[in-house]
């Protein structure tokens, strides 16, 4: 028996793991390790703070995930040995492996961030990108009845980068919903040099902030939360106050990955841009948010990437070279509020362009454009990524990024 | 190629990351306010090295760890904003998001 082992079942590790099993023979076992009883529909936690998302909806027991023959090892990892192939585990045996697919994703680091933890967290200061924390965060904003809102990105690479703007543009609808908008100041604080970076997204989008009121303060690099003043410090002294924080914290790849060869400074796994291959070790591959690469951490990456890395891995498994087929596509929806949203369609050389995205059997969406039709998409995606992309069954789009419906010209003027 | 021939985008960065050398390096430096030290140095070739690895502009942190500088030094280093600073002087793009 032969075996490829994934470490780490969420979105990527899950999709990849059935990808495989449909696609080899009985003689190999696919198995998955992951310490957790539970999968969780991440996008969700965008909508729980306001109370438009549920956690039942959102989180499944990890078994009825994971579909026949996918072996789960329900254990975390301690260390990876890619001399011996050998993977050593915190409480079973050591598993060995033929390939090894690392999917363990990223998280939050409140930890690293002087005061964050201190005595504000979850009563002032809140994260939205765990379950506990969007939680904490809902009732928060239910008892909140005006002052200043202050969303805060800490630093790049994040999971889902729009997250934070679609946060501020939700949040700016719930308090109008509430009446309180008046009330309250939204402060939306980046390390970046702007809300919108990208040319066309710049110039085209700023319209947002403006019509909802969303002071962006940029280059604000945290260095400190002060709970005791109720504010963040940058490293350059400036000072943003809130009467309620919430913090996107530094993202760090798993802990068993930290100090390693195989992964940078953040505990990002060194990638092959284009054949998803771990740089720096042989039979090793890399999904989703556990790269270094500059895609989106976003669940659309993580289900084009198994498409095209299935195919590697076959390639792999029967001698061949590695095809460089990934370019990077990621396909995101972004909430703007008030029931609407734009879709954003993009790759490692393409920037968001605006036009028109043509999915079989659904109808084009509009691209780089708010319109109510994306707002309903993307609460119906819930459905698609259950029965859809955690089984790895087809999708009517393409796992490469294509040209077809957008405006080109746009990019140009 | 001089600041006065190389082509920049309209925010200032290089238009073609070829078109880089120290001695261009110098001359944006100087653009800025910036004396060039062997500190600024190890900082901006931190930067370059991990932007031709990973084809993303890095985050301070990482270039923090990476090159032994800490954050609050890097500061020092730049005044006016680290990050695009050193992505000017480095010529590399600028720290992105998606959108």
């Amino acid at each position: 028996m032969k075996t490829i082992l994934i470490l780490g079942a969420g979105t990527a590790g899950t999709a990849i793991a059935h990808k495989m099993r449909r696609r080899l023979s009985n003689d190999w076992d696919v198995a998955v390790v992951d310490p957790s009883s539970t999968h969780l529909y991440q996008p969700g936690l965008l909508f729980l703070p306001f109370g438009d998302e549920t956690e039942e909806r959102i989180l499944r027991e990890r078994g009825s995930t994971l579909g026949k023959g996918i072996t789960w090892h329900k254990d975390a990892v301690k260390a990876i040995d890619t001399e011996q192939r050998r993977v050593e585990l915190v409480e079973g045996e050591p598993l060995s492996y033929d390939f090894l697919i690392i999917a363990s994703g990223t998280e939050i680091r409140p930890d690293m961030i002087d005061g964050m933890m201190g005595p504000g967290w979850h009563e002032s200061v809140f994260d939205f990108y765990t379950l506990e924390g969007a939680k904490a965060l809902q009732k928060a904003l239910a008892n909140f009845e005006g002052g200043r809102l202050v969303i805060n990105v800490v630093e790049m690479p994040i999971k889902c980068p729009v997250a934070p703007l679609e946060f501020a543009f939700l949040a700016d609808w719930y308090l109008t919903k509430r009446g309180i908008r008046d009330k309250t100041e939204l402060v939306y604080a980046t390390p970046l040099d702007g809300a919108f970076t990208k040319p066309l997204a710049s110039k085209t989008l700023g319209y947002l902030l403006e019509n909802k009121s969303i002071r962006v303060e940029t280059e604000f690099m945290t260095g400190e939360v002060d709970s005791e003043k109720n504010l963040i410090r940058s490293y350059d002294e400036r000072e943003v106050p809130y009467d309620l924080l919430v913090t996107i914290p530094p993202h760090m790849g798993a802990g068993f990955l930290e100090d390693t060869d195989l992964a940078d400074e953040l505990a990002f796994v060194a990638t092959d841009p284009h054949t998803l291959a771990a740089k720096n070790a042989e039979r090793v591959f890399v999904i989703g948010d556990a790269t270094d690469l500059p895609s989106s951490k976003a669940g659309s990456v993580a289900h084009f990437q198994a498409d095209l890395m299935s195919e590697n891995i076959l390639r792999a498994i029967e001698g061949k070279e590695l095809e460089p087929t990934f370019d990077g596509h990621s396909n995101c929806f972004v909430e703007t509020g008030h029931g609407k949203a734009m879709l954003i369609d993009f790759n490692y050389d393409t920037e968001p362009l605006p036009g028109q995205f043509p999915i079989p059997g659904v109808g084009p969406l509009p691209l780089l454009k708010e319109a109510r039709r994306n707002h309903w998409a993307k609460r119906l995606f819930r459905l698609v990524y259950w029965h859809g992309l955690l089984p790895a069954r087809p999708i009517p789009i393409s796992p490469t990024m294509s040209m077809a419906g957008k405006q080109l010209s746009a990019a140009a003027e | 190629m001089s600041l006065e021939t190389v082509h920049t985008d309209p925010e200032g960065y290089l238009a073609n990351r070829d078109d880089w050398s120290e001695e261009l390096a110098q001359e944006l430096a100087t653009s800025m306010g910036v004396s060039l030290t062997e500190e600024h140095w190890k900082v901006l070739n931190t930067a370059r090295a991990i932007d031709a690895e990973s084809g993303s502009s890095p985050g301070l942190r990482k270039i923090s760890k990476r090159s032994e500088t800490p954050i609050k030094a890097i500061y020092k280093l730049f005044p006016e904003g680290p990050a695009k600073a050193i992505a000017k002087i480095a010529g590399i793009p600028k720290p992105k998001s998606c959108l």
